[in-house]
């Protein structure tokens, strides 16, 4: 077969929405595309365990603490199901690792903000849990499989993920003025964060029609932005709390809430390193894995002691 | 400063039978260094909501794969074997439970 042809069947089957496994050959761009996308997914989980694992000490109940430690646990799972999903590319784990920790993997500048009260626990699992939800639902049907699956897998256990942190919020903003007030504050400060989650505006996104095209991506930044706003704004109301921005106004002609300038010069800075938390979150990470790296190699030393012995005894 | 591959676990497949009279189903894939912690991660990583009964670990390195590039020739013989399938067949009506 030439590339060609290759090439010929590849297309047909993303056009007729069959799945592309490991082994099926694919265009080069289409693997490195992927690699990043997904790896910086399974990064993103991982470094998002820190800000949320920040508050588990300090939860407020037993039943609080014992969720929190549950969801922080679903996302160590969900970093290593992405992961999987990279692997089959051609990626090992450790190279994924120290692309994340020599800083030239990204993940999302979302885990870039600091936790800075126990409300924002609430905020994070009703806003940036939410949405990421509206993000990997369609991801679902991705056209590559092992990511496809992941996803499926991903989905299942983030909706209660959103659902506790809407509870949270809702036990806050019903409480004391206190409690009110501390929710209000968190809902303020997470929410342009939150709607910079989907990625910069459609017209300076230059490789979404690729990503349409190989249904890497099925719908793009601006539409799932939209659908955040319409969606949370009215779940806004059920919480009595503010819409941190005046300007969200419901547009009859459109259909869709009308919502305010989001500062880009914001979110590209902390892409690019300067957020708050992104020295901190890299140090966390590099910290873990280098003082792990004796638990490692003592776990090799075990293995293999024990199948020494085994041979040995037969 | 980081460190690259030394010591890296061995990558393992992961299959769950969620209840008893199904399949094992292929879950996913982890790193650990035996068999042993491969189970007790997959217990951790793939059952926390009590999806498995069962739990089956393969080294990656074992598993054989056809090549899809071969797939043409490989199920050729299935291809025109209609009579395989019991929709072949012409009975009677009168014929029952067959």
């Amino acid at each position: 077969m030439t590339v060609h042809s290759f090439q010929e069947h590849f297309d047909s089957l993303i056009d007729r929405e069959i799945a592309i496994e490991p082994k099926d050959w694919m265009p080069d761009n289409y693997r490195k595309t992927l690699i990043r996308q997904i790896s910086q997914h399974a990064h993103s989980e991982i470094i998002g365990m820190l800000p949320e694992g920040n508050w588990i000490t300090r939860a407020p109940s037993l039943r609080r603490k014992a969720v929190l430690l549950a969801k922080v646990q679903d996302e160590a799972g969900h970093g290593l199901y992405l992961y999987s999903a990279a692997e089959t590319l051609g990626i090992s784990r450790d190279e994924m690792y120290d692309q994340l920790h020599t800083g030239k993997a990204k993940y999302s500048s979302i885990f870039n903000y600091p936790t800075l009260t126990w409300a924002d626990i609430g905020a994070i699992g009703w806003l940036v849990d939410g949405a990421a939800i509206m993000n990997q639902v369609p991801l679902c049907r991705t056209s590559y499989g092992p990511y496809a699956r992941a996803m499926v897998r991903v989905c299942k256990e983030e909706s209660f993920h959103q659902r506790q942190g809407f509870e949270i919020m809702l036990t806050l903003s019903k409480g004391t003025e206190v409690q009110r007030k501390m929710a209000q504050d968190a809902f303020n400060r997470w929410w342009w964060p939150s709607l910079m989650m989907f990625g910069p505006p459609d017209a300076e996104s230059p490789h979404t029609e690729q990503s349409v095209r190989w249904r890497i991506k099925r719908f793009t930044n601006d539409e799932l932005r939209q659908k955040f706003v319409d969606v949370t704004t009215e779940q806004a109301k059920v919480l009595g709390l503010d819409m941190p921005d005046p300007e969200i106004k419901w547009n009859e002609e459109r259909g869709h809430y009308d919502f305010g300038k989001i500062n880009w010069d914001e979110f590209w800075n902390v892409v690019k390193g300067n957020g708050p938390c992104n020295k901190q979150r890299l140090e966390a990470r590099n910290k873990a894995w280098n003082e792990g790296q004796w638990v490692r190699d003592a776990a090799m030393a075990y293995a293999a002691k024990k199948k020494n012995k085994a041979a040995e005894a037969a | 400063m980081s460190q690259q591959n030394k010591n890296e676990w061995p990558l393992w497949e992961v299959f769950i039978r969620s209840k008893a009279g199904l399949d094992h189903k292929h879950a996913g894939s982890l790193h650990a260094a035996d068999a042993q912690m491969a189970i007790e991660n997959a217990r951790d990583v793939y059952t926390r909501r009590m999806e498995g009964v069962s739990i089956w670990v393969v080294e990656s390195k074992y598993i054989r794969a056809s090549d899809p590039g071969e797939a043409a020739s490989l199920y050729e013989p299935a291809t025109d074997k209609i009579y395989r399938h019991p929709t072949f067949y012409d009975l009677p009506d009168e014929v029952k439970y067959m």
